[in-house]
This record gives structure tokens, sequence and C-alpha cells, in this order.
């Protein structure tokens, strides 16, 4: 069936909460409005108030009440209605959720999925366009997942539902009604924890994930006369798929990193490092990185071109690095 | 009051209802990107907090305030370039709507984080006890923040050390499409003034005699060193949440009970049984609000749009040393 990003993820919840009954969906707007961007349009129709439940507008709470439910044995999926907001939420999600387990030797798990929009490109401003994967990939205890395609997006959120420990689900608001997909109509799971393969490719490896993605898949397409890219989307954040991306980086010998967050203390500087230390012998070429530039995302057009990655930058950066 | 006083009000009540009717127009235009945020219908609350502040004290306006930042004392040309994300706007374009403050006139410019503003407004108000100023802060905010820690928090230090702030909760009855008794299990959020040590009141916040007089007691209060005060002010907005919102969630029969109660037709029906010649003042107010707003249009979007490098500007005190990339 064709199906927008945005609808994939509607259905995942939709799916999970009527297979399993432990299953809730708590946020800001969620239940008789179907959220903000109508991500649950329906859903409190279908399955009820009690389990798609409209919250105070009280992030630590949404997530702090969710561990409450997840030690009692429910999978509670928390929407932040921006993902913005989910440093209103952070201690709850690093110290909280993300220690529970631990802190118990083991006697709880914690299946929470925090999720929400991410991502900028809609002049969103400030508030409205964080990429705030970073931070959450630096606190062990936490899976972070972060879907580029309607079909991951579902089977991603599916397997996170049904996770047992705390993952942060980052949807981009991008993607939601641009990409339109077949998928199946039976069901089926996207494992945490593996890339994919986009395409395959001789001349050097473009690591991605999130909108980028798409961007890099263009980039690779277009330039397939200059230079035989091999595409890998990393799905998974935390953990990271390092078999994936070190038997690329063998192949081919050089690597770009491109991600929409900022570079500095982003996630291509960790994929980055472990790749010059486990793959040194086999690179040449200098391992690049693409992100944000170190600001914050502005909201005037042209101010926030400037600042994200785009198609042009890209694209001169698959160049420099297929010079070496 | 004199007639002058009380057409100066209305005048006010008047233009932000101008400006927010245009800023309407022009976004269901395609001339604005971003969020738009119509404080329709609750023009009476920011008129009766801060007509009668002085240029030193400062204010807090939430997401749907502009009518603080006018009355206030902001320049409705550059309110507008910062709506259009111009680079004569506050924020120069790094953001728009109400995210750039305009800090010389005392106006705060607020986060999407609700309420993330009150905080920041007790520690300021803090200042302004321990030099001994004559000075005190206004805070906003809608009754769906008030479900947030940082209300909390803020509010427990401003009793403690009784401090010269006062908090002002809009009470417009729909946080985006959550509905109060969703929001909070007591029916005033003003009850709550009682558990941080200070008073809290709920007012008509459409009737703006009756805001000016809450305003006028919790601001001398302030000023006298006797502490904070909570004001509920329940009124309405007319819109959705944002211009997207179509706000289904409510009935028709809702928004147009609260129409009637509207703050400029009510401030009409006062000037009228002064006696006033209400006609002649409405048209004069009429020429003159369009006239400010079609000045303002136009000098924003006769603006510069900011160039890419500048995203980089107003990072740190001294631009840090980074590499071109």
């Amino acid at each position: 069936m064709l199906v927008t990003y945005i609808e994939a993820i509607r259905q995942a919840m939709d799916e999970e909460l009527a297979r399993d009954g432990n299953v809730l969906l708590m946020g800001e707007d969620v239940g008789v409005m179907g959220g903000a961007f109508k991500a649950s349009a329906g859903l409190q129709e279908k399955h009820g108030a009690d389990r798609v439940v409209d919250m105070p507008i009280s992030e630590s709470l949404i997530v702090g009440a969710g561990v409450g439910l997840a030690v009692q044995g429910m999978r509670p999926i928390l929407e932040m209605q921006f993902i913005d907001f989910i440093s209103c939420g952070f201690d709850q999600i690093v110290n909280s959720a993300a220690t529970l387990r631990y802190r118990h030797g083991g006697q709880t798990a914690c299946p929470i999925v925090v999720r929400g929009p991410s991502g900028g490109g809609v002049h969103g401003g400030l508030y409205h366009s964080q990429n705030p994967e970073a931070w959450f990939c630096h606190v062990p205890g936490l899976k972070v997942v972060a879907p580029a395609t309607a079909y991951d997006a579902k089977g991603l959120l599916k397997s996170a539902i049904r996770d047992d420990d705390p993952v942060i689900y980052f949807e981009h608001k991008f993607l939601y009604r641009r990409i339109k997909e077949e998928i199946p109509a039976e069901e089926y799971l996207v494992p945490i924890g593996k890339a994919a393969l986009r395409k395959e490719g001789r001349d050097l490896t473009v690591i991605a994930y999130g909108a980028p993605v798409h961007a890099v898949m263009k980039a690779a397409r277009d330039m397939a006369t200059e230079v035989d890219i091999e595409v890998i989307d990393l799905r998974t954040l935390l953990p990271i798929d390092w078999a994936t991306v070190k038997a690329s980086v063998r192949k081919t010998g050089k690597v770009l990193i491109v991600h929409e967050a900022r570079l500095t203390g982003g996630i291509g500087g960790e994929v980055a490092a472990r790749i010059a230390q486990d793959c040194f012998e086999d690179l040449d070429g200098p391992v690049m990185r693409l992100g944000a530039r170190d600001v914050h995302t502005p909201f005037a057009p042209a101010l926030e071109d400037y600042v994200l990655p785009n198609q042009e930058k890209i694209t001169e950066a698959i160049r420099k690095l297929a010079a070496y | 009051m004199t007639e002058q006083k009380d057409r100066d009000l209305y005048r006010r009540l008047r233009l932000i209802r101008e400006f927010e009717d245009r800023i309407s127009a022009l976004d269901k235009q395609g001339k604005l990107m971003g969020g738009v945020y119509s404080g329709k219908g609750q023009e009476a609350v920011t008129v009766g907090f801060c007509h009668d502040l002085r240029w030193d004290d400062w204010i807090f306006p939430l997401h749907r305030d502009l009518g603080a930042y006018l009355v206030k004392g902001a320049d409705p040309k550059r309110l507008m370039a910062q709506i259009f994300g111009k680079r004569e706007g506050f924020a120069k374009g790094k953001d728009s709507y109400l995210h750039g403050g305009d800090l010389p006139n005392g106006i705060f410019g607020a986060t999407s984080m609700l309420a993330a503003t009150l905080p920041v407004a007790a520690g300021m108000a803090y200042k302004f006890k321990i030099r001994k100023e004559d000075r005190v802060a206004i805070a906003f905010f809608g009754e769906g923040a008030s479900s947030r820690g940082d209300v909390h928090e803020a509010m427990n230090f401003a009793g403690v050390h009784k401090l010269p702030v006062v908090f002002v909760c809009e009470n417009n009855f729909y946080a985006y499409s959550t509905p109060n008794e969703l929001q909070f299990g007591v029916d005033d959020v003003a009850d709550r003034a009682a558990g941080y040590g200070f008073k809290g009141e709920v007012v008509n916040g459409n009737d703006l005699h009756d805001v000016m007089k809450a305003a006028g007691k919790a601001i001398d209060r302030a000023r006298k060193g006797d502490g904070p005060t909570l004001v509920e002010c329940k009124t309405y907005r007319y819109h959705g949440h944002s211009e997207h919102d179509r706000a289904d969630y409510r009935s028709e029969e809702e928004l147009i009970t609260w129409e009637s109660r509207d703050p400029i037709f009510l401030w009409e029906n006062y000037l009228e049984k002064r006696k006033y010649d209400i006609d002649a003042i409405r048209k004069e107010t009429t020429g003159e609000v369009t006239r400010i707003v079609e000045e303002a249009v136009a000098f924003a979007e006769a603006g510069q749009a900011p160039e890419g490098p500048e995203a980089m500007e107003d990072l740190y005190a001294m631009p840090i040393e980074t590499e071109a990339r």
C-alpha cells in the first residue's frame, strides 16, 4: 500500500495499540485532535481515551509518568509535540528512564518510546527545527533511532514499542508528507541496531540518516557517471551498526558522514573516530563530515539554508572526497 | 479617568486588533512563513497590565502577546519586520514572532518552551529587590503552561523572597486543543497562589476595567515590597492555536458567546455611556490605527532579508575561531 511517512507512523501506533493492550499513547493534543501533525488521527476514537491520552503541557511528567507505567508492565508511546520540547523532559529521560534498569540491578525493564517531529527545512525557527539526537546518544541505557523512509518509520516504531528498553525515536517532519512509498500490507518489523545499505558503490561511502538520506541518494544518482557512491542509512544511532559501516569503508576506502544536526559533538564525530581507529589501514582519504554549521537553526530562508546541509553542499563534499 | 486616558486605552485596544487582523490576512495571502499565533480577543489583558508600566519595568509576554509589545513601547514597524523575518526585526531574521524581545523597552523574548520565561522574570525581580530598584516584572503565561514545572519553581522562589513580580495567567480555556478540565484539577489557576504564600485573584480578562483594577493593585503591591501576585484573566482566543489550526475542538456557539463579550465592544459601550462622541472617536481611531499598521507593513515589506553568513552572527560576545566549512 502507498503511504506517506507520517501515515506509516500512524499505522505503527494503531497496529501496536490493537495488538497489545498494554500499549498507550500519551502526549499533548494527541487525542481529540489527533496530534499537531495528525500522527495519531482517529486513534483515540478507536482505542479509547484511557489509552490515547491528552496530557497537560508537561514533558517532564509525560516521560516520568511513562516510566511509572513501564514499571507496571505497560508500553507507553510518549509524544513530544515538537522534538525541541524534549529538553523539557530531559531529566526524566537521562536520569530516570535511562538508569531505571541499571540502578535496580536488572529488576525492571523500561519499555517506553519517546517520539516526535524533529528537523528543519520548514522555516520553523529556533524551537521547531532542532535535531537533538546527539544529546541522547551520549546516554547509555537509551536506544536512538531516526528513520528516513516510510517503510522504516513503521517498522522501527513497531520494534521500538516492543523493545524492553527506552527508545528515542526521531521522526523528520520535513518527510511527513513529502515522501510516499509502497509498503507491505502484511505486518513487518525493522530491527533496531541494523543499518541499511541503500546503494552499492565502489568509489566512496556516504553514511547518513534521517532526511539527508534522500539528498544523498539523489547525489549518488546525479553523480553516477562521475563517481560510484555507496550509501549507508544508519537508521539506528545508538547502538550503531558498526559491522555494516566498517565493511563498506573497507571496500571503498573513503567515507563522508552527512547529518542535518550540528557538526560539533554530532554523531558524525563518533562515526569518524571509530573509522579512523578501526579502519586506518583501509582509508584512502580523510574521513569527512558534513553537518549543520555550529549555530542555532535560524528562521529567515537565506539564514536557514546557509546553516543546514543541502544538495549543493552534499555534492561539493562528495567531489572533494572523491578527489583524494 | 479623564477622557483622554479613556480614549488612549481605546486606541491601544484597537491598534492591537488591527495589527492582529492584518497579520492573519498576510498569513492567508502567504506572505508570512512559520507559525502565526493570534491573540485576537485577548487585548484587554495586555493593555490592562502594560498601559501604566514605566519604561524601566519589564514584561515577559507569552507567544500570542504581541499586544504587550505594542503597549510597552515596541516600534510597530520593527515588530512587523520581526514577524516578516527581516533584518530590521528584533532578531534580525534569526527567529520570528515573539522570540526576539525588544530589550531596550523592557520586553523579553520568549522561547517556544512555554512558561520558561517565568523563572527568568523571578530572577530579574530578585535583582530589582536586592538592588532596591523601584521596578516590577510582569510575567504572562497561559493556563496550559501552568502545568509546567517552571511555573511552580518560579512562583515558589518569588514567594520565598517576596519578589516584585506579577504572574499573569491568560486563561483562554484551550491549550491548543486541550481544555481546562484535562489541564488541571482546580477551577482556577489563581487558587495555586496560596501554595506559594501570596495572593491569587481571578478577573474577567475581557473587561479592561476589571483587568486594570487587578493589575493596579498587584503592581502597587510589588512596588511596595509586599511581594508577588498571581492574577488569572479569563479570556478567549478567537482564532485557533495558530493560523493553521481550525479549532474544531470547540463549538461555534462558544466562540459566539465570547465574541459577544468582546473587550473592544465592552470598552466602546463604556465610552458611549460616558457620553463621549463614540462615532467620532471610532472614526478617528480607525484612521490612526490603520495608518500605523499600513506603515508597519510597508516598512516590513521594504525591509532587507538577511543574507546567509549573518546566521553566524550574534552567537557569542566575541566571535570564536572556527574554520571555514
